[in-house]
């Protein structure tokens, strides 16, 4: 008898397909709801092709999560089948970046996922968030059952742990989120501040909407052409501000985001000077994100004045992603952990299914042939065969006990037949049925 | 005596507890850092009671209780600014100092010198009590900037380190600094003044010119400068932080050289 597999995922992730596969592959909200409805009713093949299923689909990743329904040999090949047929891809395409963990290999890889341990960006928060709607869906949609339902809270307690424990997601990874974290560290919190934008890239953009997600105050925009200005500052909300004009707003920004595309630096140390002098020396951040530089490297040196560029925030940058990998070694053993804790509980659920159909195994052949020899002894009351009904019932009953107490009371023992493969064999019970 | 030693115990678990949070940032750490700080505060109190009763007066007398009270109203100091500003960071670098001050206490075996009769004034127990408060709070004060000094050099420098994330922003520093500044001012005004009453009452007369008149008064200048600067255009940020810490040596000078060489009746204070 081969072995089963009794939790399954197969799917796709940035290591293993390029973005353009992903992006053909990736499930939205609807779709995921239709593939585990479609896999998880009797609809698809005459036969369900699982009992439970989910599918967690996000820009790096589309996973199926699957917990087979019977003999489970047919089912990686036939769920690859429905995988590129869904997304009308042919299988050879699909096939080469296609994963497939079973039972075990399964739970630990969705709790690594869980904890960002597998993300692109190690650590990142959203993937947790984007689990747990995963999960939700999934079982708003009755698609989940007993093991998927635990595996997913397994995950997701995984996950939160892993955040709260480790430093695996602590320290900006990005330019933009560093240059707002300095600020910070600067300011404190960013409500009353103001902020001056002067030109605009895509750093510059994410770091506006960090910005923006902290609630500043005020954003003024500056930009060589008055047009220009104008419409970034439609887009940001802000006030644009007149290139001529800049020397006399000097007073109001604390952090000055500059991405203009010059080939000398505009804003100059006798610049910055004056305005340092406009604004009582009060701290002003400057993040200079253009490429040659726009600041003049002399100003870093004013007092209170705070001067990063793009290579200096880079630095920032991969210093956090070196902090962060000497986290994975304590992440993995949180989820270890949880992957144990998961095991122990799925053994304990296997053995109460197994339990069960030892007790009927047992009881209906058993009372098939007891009627057979009540059929023959003529002479027997009603009365006295139900007697001897019960007290056979009761032996039967009694001939089970001690296993069933030890299996349950004595747990070296059930870490013993833990996968109980021993036990279905002996009682020759088919895999599929437990 | 085994209150004390409880107390040094409690602040020993609370100091490994800040030192953790500030590598781990869990919260139960802090809220657990803070708690045993506070049961350390107050198994404090009734040690020092204990020894108030014993020698019906404030204990100043001996080295080993002045430290005492000053490692106790350093951790009051603190644990007011930590609840005022919900900023629990720096107490890793403000409970060791009152470990170690609490440890020299009960390292130091009393022996418990006689009090001197004007010691037993209610008058005097404040006195004592006030100058005690407001050179914890300049501790704390000086604390804060040399924190201030070291983030504005990584942040300078372009070189924010691994705990460097942790630390409250430059400018809560600033405020706690200021804030923790004025209290010590309030206290050792008024601590000053009640002194002058004392000195009145025993010397016929409020001021001898002592040295450590002169140096109070000095302090006293010394941080309303500092509180004044630090809001003006030139001094603003790291110089103000300097001046601070300066004072806070000079604040070391006097509850040394000026007491143990130089005046005539202070000892310890």
């Amino acid at each position: 008898m081969d072995r089963a597999v009794r939790i399954l995922v197969m799917g796709i992730n940035h290591r293993t397909a390029p973005v353009e596969l992903r992006e053909r592959v990736a499930f939205d909200p609807e779709q995921a709801r239709r593939a585990a409805a479609e896999l998880t009713r009797s609809a698809h093949v005459g036969q369900p092709l699982l009992r439970e299923a989910a599918v967690l689909s996000t820009c790096n990743r589309s996973e199926l999560y699957a917990v087979p329904d019977h003999n489970a040999a047919e089912t990686i090949p036939a769920l690859r089948d429905y995988f590129a047929a869904f997304h009308r891809l042919p299988l050879a395409v699909l096939e080469p970046s296609l994963y497939v963990y079973q039972d075990a290999g399964a739970v630990r890889h969705l709790f690594r996922v869980a904890a960002g341990l597998d993300s692109m960006l190690l650590g990142e928060a959203e993937i947790l968030g984007q689990v747990r709607e995963a999960y939700q869906r999934a079982f708003a949609n009755g698609t989940t059952g007993p093991v998927l339902n635990r595996m997913f809270q397994g995950a997701l307690e995984a996950g939160r742990r892993v955040r709260s424990q480790t430093a695996l997601g602590a320290g900006p990874m990005s330019v933009a989120l560093a240059a707002v974290k300095l600020a910070e560290q600067i300011f404190g919190r960013l409500r009353e501040r103001t902020a001056l934008i002067v030109g605009a890239g895509t750093v510059g953009e994410q770091l506006v909407e960090h910005l923006r997600n902290r609630k500043i105050q005020h954003l003024l925009v500056a930009n060589r052409s008055w047009e220009r200005a104008s419409g970034l500052a439609a887009r940001f909300h802000g006030e644009a501000v007149r290139w001529e004009e800049l020397s006399r707003v000097w007073a109001r920004p604390d952090i000055v985001v500059t991405s203009l595309a010059v080939q000398e630096p505009w804003l100059t140390r006798a610049e910055l000077e004056k305005a340092m002098a406009a604004r009582g020396n009060r701290p002003l951040f400057v993040i200079d994100l253009g490429v040659p530089r726009n600041v003049e490297a002399a100003a870093g040196t004013l007092y209170n004045v705070y001067l990063y560029n793009l290579d200096s925030l880079a630095e920032i940058v991969e210093q956090n992603r070196r902090a962060r990998q000497q986290e994975i070694p304590r992440a993995e053993q949180i989820v270890e952990e949880h992957v144990a804790r998961f095991e122990a509980w799925w053994a304990a659920a296997e053995m109460v299914e197994l339990l069960r159909t030892l007790r009927h195994q047992g009881t209906v052949p058993d009372a098939a042939a007891l009627e057979q020899r009540l059929e023959r002894m003529h002479e027997l009351s009603p009365q006295e065969r139900r007697d001897l009904r019960r007290t056979a019932e009761e032996l039967l009953a009694l001939a089970r006990l001690e296993p069933e107490a030890q299996l349950r009371q004595v747990p070296a023992l059930r870490e013993r037949v833990r996968r109980l493969d021993l036990v279905r064999d002996l009682f020759g019970i088919t895999k599929g049925t437990v | 005596m085994p209150t004390s030693i409880a107390a040094l115990l409690l602040y020993a678990i609370s100091l490994v507890l800040y030192l953790w949070l500030l590598y781990t940032n869990r919260p139960w750490v802090g809220v657990s850092a803070t708690t045993l700080l506070a049961g350390g505060l107050l198994v404090h109190y009734f040690s020092l009671m204990e020894r108030a009763r014993a020698l019906d007066s404030v204990p100043y007398q001996d080295l080993s209780g002045s430290l005492s009270l000053f490692a106790w109203l350093l951790a009051l100091t603190y644990l007011g600014l930590e609840m005022f500003h919900r900023q629990r960071s720096v107490g890793a670098f403000v409970v060791p100092v009152v470990f170690v001050l609490a440890l020299f206490s009960t390292v130091f075996t009393p022996h418990q010198p006689p009090a001197p009769p004007e010691a037993h004034s209610t008058v005097f127990a404040l006195h004592v009590t006030l100058n005690v408060l407001a050179y914890s709070a300049f501790a704390i004060a000086f604390v804060l900037s040399v924190i201030f000094l070291l983030q504005n050099r990584m942040l300078r420098d372009r070189a924010p380190g691994r705990t460097f994330w942790r630390f409250p922003a430059l400018e809560l520093l600033e405020r706690m600094s200021r804030s923790s500044v004025a209290v010590g001012l309030l206290a050792l005004s008024v601590g000053i003044v009640l002194g002058l009453i004392v000195s009145r009452d025993v010397r016929g007369r409020f001021w001898s010119n002592d040295p450590k008149e002169l140096i109070s008064v000095l302090i006293l200048l010394g941080y309303t400068a500092y509180l004044w600067l630090s809001r003006t255009t030139r001094w603003r940020g790291a110089r103000a932080s300097w001046l601070c810490v300066i004072n806070f040596v000079v604040v070391l000078f006097s509850l040394t050289i000026v007491n143990l060489y130089l005046s005539e009746f202070h000892r310890y204070f």
